[in-house]
């Protein structure tokens, strides 16, 4: 049993609260948990953290990972490069020590002796002999593998000062009235605790400390926030059809629902979720809830969205609530399922055949997920169309930090026009494609309303005001031009833009959303610390309203940075908006990873230097931030 | 009720149910299929099975997919909403209605296009979840709205209008129905009202899913070489007519046979379709032996009809979901939104 430190010729990186650890582990062998352990001590400890999940689409055996950025300021886009990797799957040995920093660590098993070349000379290596600890400490095999991960835990809080009664809590709260499996978990961490301590004195430049940069706020997947959000936007009917990476959007409702949706004097739900035979299915339930008034949504990625596209084109134009909320992954085709993209604005902005166009909500995080989901299931009752929350991967799929979620009391479902039998009795007048108050959105009456009144047959083929079988010219372009016209009034309601003004005023802007937003807020902020000033705006949803036409209007150049390779935002820019093309720059990121702060600052700066002003660099703070 | 409806103009002789409703109240459009064609007796089927129900035309909501049997639900039930939606997506579309509102009576109508071909998955699927409503399959063997191609229950060896003989096998709905658990499945024949009037009824009043296959002859695409029938026949017979619109006009096909009797019926095309109508003591509560009873009857060339078999103490999808008794799409904001208050406390443990 060997524990060894091998300095490297760089000089050490040193740094507090700020810096990025990952492992490189087998998929499969029981690493994500403990992992996760890890991320959540440093929160408890008061320091804001980002991880995120890097995996393969696959069960056992293939290299996965897990990085997480440590920073204290709360920066919590991937930032690139890593200071402290633990090495934990031979498979990925040779790139994930390209990976790390001059003058960072390496932690990886030396249970056996790996031959001086298998090392880079300018980093610092830590060995430890996490096999053998186990195979001496436990018989049984399966607790030897993963209590090993515990040990690295164990092992990388003493090294980096994280506080061992938080773990040990955290590990308590797991294993809440499961002592058997509490007390083995305790004992590893103990055990790499001690063994740490032992061996590892001050073998870490990198530290945490205590701080109070947490407060209120939260730590969960966006995913699991958009399932909350539809159970407080009211959604009665769920329909799916399990796709990476939204299926745990499904479930988390499952979930939330069988917590806070049961009838407690009668124990039965208040809430139907349907596993369909396939998206099809799923997208023909929630359209057939929407129709008979119940609040419906699925969610999907990608390839969910291009079965559904016949359906999507029958309930713009029948005109039915439905929501979709689409966790994008790479694309086309199977694409890259286990990566993020923001590549699917096109393909659900005009989904289906014919003159289409759907309102897209764009969350920048799981707060977000939450607001936009309740309230796409607002918008979908009161404009009678579908309304696609757009969330990704690295959304959706991975912990984020996060304003805690909130709901006012006083809020109440907008169910829309729906026509009453009061109403109706009343004698007033009904025409189900009849626009009554000029802003395009027509007044419907639910199934089984009134015994005489207000029936009609809907239909994806053409019809007049009046719902009645019609291939007349007039009557189909009243319907369509009334569409439009609702289109336009969706402009007013969807979450408008949010902009954030330089220090200074300035000529260039920026246009970006979604998952981008932590990496274009950390690039802001470093971008401006170096003089540079560049408004941005963040789009938050697809009609575009006036606001961001000021926007370009009042700027010279505008860079639009986006996670996918066609410029997908800057298309719908420049025909929606009539923008002049020259005038906005893509920045497009589309490797499948999510972007990050250095990216952006890179790219804004070469352009920013062609165009004759004072070159600036990524901003280079140790060797561990920028 | 709070909303009656108003009588309407009718024959002063129309008996009204007990509701006050008569015949023509549970009528729709005119019908815009060809003179003669057997859906139009399904339709009629439904009516008269609603008005002897004594059902509120409101309180059915009835949906289609899409082709010339999709088309009938604007041909009866004026008062009853209807959707039309997209081919063969009919079962999913009704299923998301039901969990919405799980008070209304639902009424799927599609085709042997829209139900065994483009739509099996759908049709599979809807059956195996045991969603509570009638769904009618009419049958003709054919794509009739697109001009007369095979549809996937066109028996193997059948010649269609061009010619073309037919080599695939027909996939028989109401043996699938059975194999997926369908917990109510009948068949029967378009022309013959004595059977498929009852028989509705039947699927109208159980709970979980049940299937009415009815075959139901095809006035139009009804050509083979050398009948005096056939539209070529006419078409060169008539030279003044336009030969896209011109329908010749024929009678529906009617079938009046007792139970056990085996009767031939002749269809339009001169195909002869051997139908047995199921013995008086058949006992419908045996799902095997319905299977088999199908099986057998089918090596031998001839098509049972009547209730092949049912499960009276079905559950159907909600009671598999555990949902309220009240309609989904009635529960109100408290009902369903948990409020500031529980939000708080899942916040506090997100950390």
């Amino acid at each position: 049993m060997t524990s060894n430190v091998q300095a490297g010729t760089a000089p050490r990186i040193e740094a507090v609260n700020d810096f990025v650890v990952k492992f490189a582990n087998v998929n499969g062998s029981g690493s994500a948990s403990a992992n996760e352990l890890f991320a959540r001590s440093l929160l408890r400890m008061g320091v804001p953290v980002s991880p995120r999940n890097i995996f393969p689409s696959n069960i056992q055996g293939l290299p996965t990972w897990y990085e997480v950025r440590v920073n204290e300021k709360g920066w919590l886009a991937r930032r690139g490069g890593v200071d402290l990797m633990v090495a934990m799957n031979p498979q990925t040995w040779d790139k994930d020590l390209e990976e790390i920093e001059p003058g960072g660590y390496l932690l990886y098993d030396s249970s056996k002796p790996m031959p001086a070349s298998g090392f880079r000379s300018d980093i610092h290596v830590l060995g430890v002999p996490l096999t053998d600890l186990c195979a001496t400490r436990y018989t049984d095999p399966r607790e030897r593998q993963l209590l090993k991960n515990i040990v690295y835990v164990g092992v990388l809080a003493a090294m980096l000062g994280v506080e061992p009664e938080v773990i040990a809590t955290l590990l308590g709260e797991q294993y809440k009235g499961k002592a058997k499996l509490l007390q083995p978990n305790l004992d590893a961490f103990m055990m790499g605790l001690h063994h740490g301590r032992e061996y590892f004195d001050d073998a870490l430049g990198l530290r945490i400390e205590r701080r109070d940069a947490v407060g209120k706020k939260i730590f969960i997947e966006g995913n699991a926030a958009a399932a909350l959000g539809c159970v407080y936007g009211g959604a009665t009917v769920c329909a799916w059809y399990p796709i990476t990476p939204s299926s745990s959007l499904a479930e988390g409702f499952q979930k939330y629902c069988s917590k806070l949706r049961v009838d407690k004097a009668t124990g039965k739900n208040k809430f139907a979720i349907v596993q369909a035979e396939d998206e099809i299915a799923s997208i023909g339930i929630v359209v057939g809830a929407g129709w008979n008034g119940a609040r419906a949504f699925t969610a999907t990625s990608g390839p969910g969205v291009s079965l559904m596209t016949e359906f999507i084109g029958l309930a713009y134009f029948a005109e039915i609530p439905v929501t979709i909320i689409n966790v994008q992954r790479g694309g086309p085709s199977t694409g890259m399922p286990t990566r993020t993209q923001q590549a699917d604005l096109l393909s659900c902005a005009y989904a289906s055949h014919g003159d289409t166009k759907h309102v897209l909500l764009f969350p920048e995080d799981p707060r977000e997920c939450f607001d936009f989901s309740a309230a796409a299931l607002d918008l979908a009752d009161r404009l009678q169309t579908p309304i696609f929350v757009m969330t990704d991967l690295d959304i959706g799929m991975n912990h984020r930090f996060c304003e805690p979620l909130e709901w006012d009391d006083e809020r109440r479902f907008d169910r829309g026009k729906v026509m009453t039998a009061e109403e109706l009795e009343a004698g007033r007048d009904f025409g189900r494609y009849l626009d009554v108050d000029g802003d395009g959105i027509p007044y419907r009456t639910l199934p089984g309303t009134h015994p005489s009144k207000g029936s009609f047959f809907t239909r994806g083929t053409t019809r007049d005001a009046y719902a009645r079988y019609s291939e007349a010219g007039p009557d189909y372009i009243y319907n369509v031009t009334r569409l439009l016209k609702k289109f336009e009034t969706a402009k007013e309601l969807v979450p408008q833009p949010v902009l954030k003004a330089a220090a200074r005023e300035s000529r260039f802007g920026v246009i970006y959303y979604g998952s981008t937003s932590p990496a274009m807020a950390e690039a802001f902020d470093a971008l401006q610390e170096q003089g540079v000033h560049i408004d941005t705006l963040r789009i938050r949803a697809f009609p575009f309203s006036a606001a961001v036409d000021r926007f370009v209007a009042e700027h010279e150049s505008v860079f639009v940075v986006e996670q996918n390779r066609d410029a997908q935002l800057r298309m719908m820019l420049i025909n929606e908006q009539e923008i002049a093309p020259a005038k906005l720059e893509p920045i497009l990121h589309y490797d499948g990873t999510p972007i990050t702060a250095r990216f952006i600052i890179e790219a804004i700066a070469q352009r920013v230097r062609a165009d004759n002003v004072e070159p600036i660099r990524a901003k280079k703070k140790g060797k561990a931030a920028a | 009720m709070t909303y009656l409806a108003k009588p309407k103009l009718h024959h002063p002789t129309l008996p009204a149910n007990k509701l006050g409703f008569t015949r023509r109240d549970y009528e729709g459009k005119i019908s815009t299929l060809c003179a003669g064609c057997g859906h139009d007796s399904i339709s009629a089927a439904l009516v008269q099975a609603c008005w002897e129900l004594e059902i509120e035309p409101h309180r059915v909501a009835k949906l289609s997919g899409i082709g010339c049997s999709s088309k009938t639900p604007d041909y009866f039930l004026g008062a009853s909403h209807g959707f039309n939606t997209v081919h063969g997506r009919m079962p999913s579309v009704l299923t998301g209605a039901n969990l919405a509102n799980r008070e209304l009576l639902y009424l799927g109508v599609s085709g042997d296009g829209d139900s065994a071909s483009i739509g099996l998955g759908q049709f599979a699927h809807a059956m195996r979840r045991g969603v509570n409503m009638t769904y009618i399959v009419e049958n003709n063997g054919v794509y009739g709205l697109t001009k007369g191609q095979f549809s996937a229950t066109a028996d193997q060896g059948s010649k269609s209008k061009k010619g073309v003989v037919n080599r695939d096998t027909a996939i028989d709905l109401v043996a699938m129905a059975l194999q997926l658990g369908a917990s109510y499945v009948g068949r029967s024949f378009s022309g013959d009202k004595a059977q498929l009037v009852p028989l509705i009824k039947g699927a109208l009043s159980h709970r979980g899913a049940a299937l009415i296959d009815v075959i139901s002859p095809c006035v139009a695409f009804n050509n083979h070489a050398g009948s005096t029938k056939s539209y070529d026949y006419v078409r060169a017979h008539n030279e003044a007519v336009n030969r896209l619109d011109f329908m010749p006009r024929r009678d529906a096909i009617t079938a009046m046979y007792a139970p056990g009797e085996v009767i031939e019926v002749t269809q339009h095309d001169g195909s002869v379709l051997r139908l047995r109508k199921l013995a008086a003591g058949y006992d419908p509560g045996d799902r095997l032996a319905a299977m088999n009873h199908i099986a057998t009857y089918e090596a031998r060339g001839e098509v049972l009809t009547g209730l092949l078999y049912v499960n009276p103490d079905a559950d159907d999808l909600h009671g598999h979901l555990n949902t309220v008794d009240r309609a989904l799409n009635r529960l109100g904001d408290a009902e369903l939104c948990p409020g500031a208050a529980a939000l708080e406390a899942i916040n506090a443990e997100l950390i």
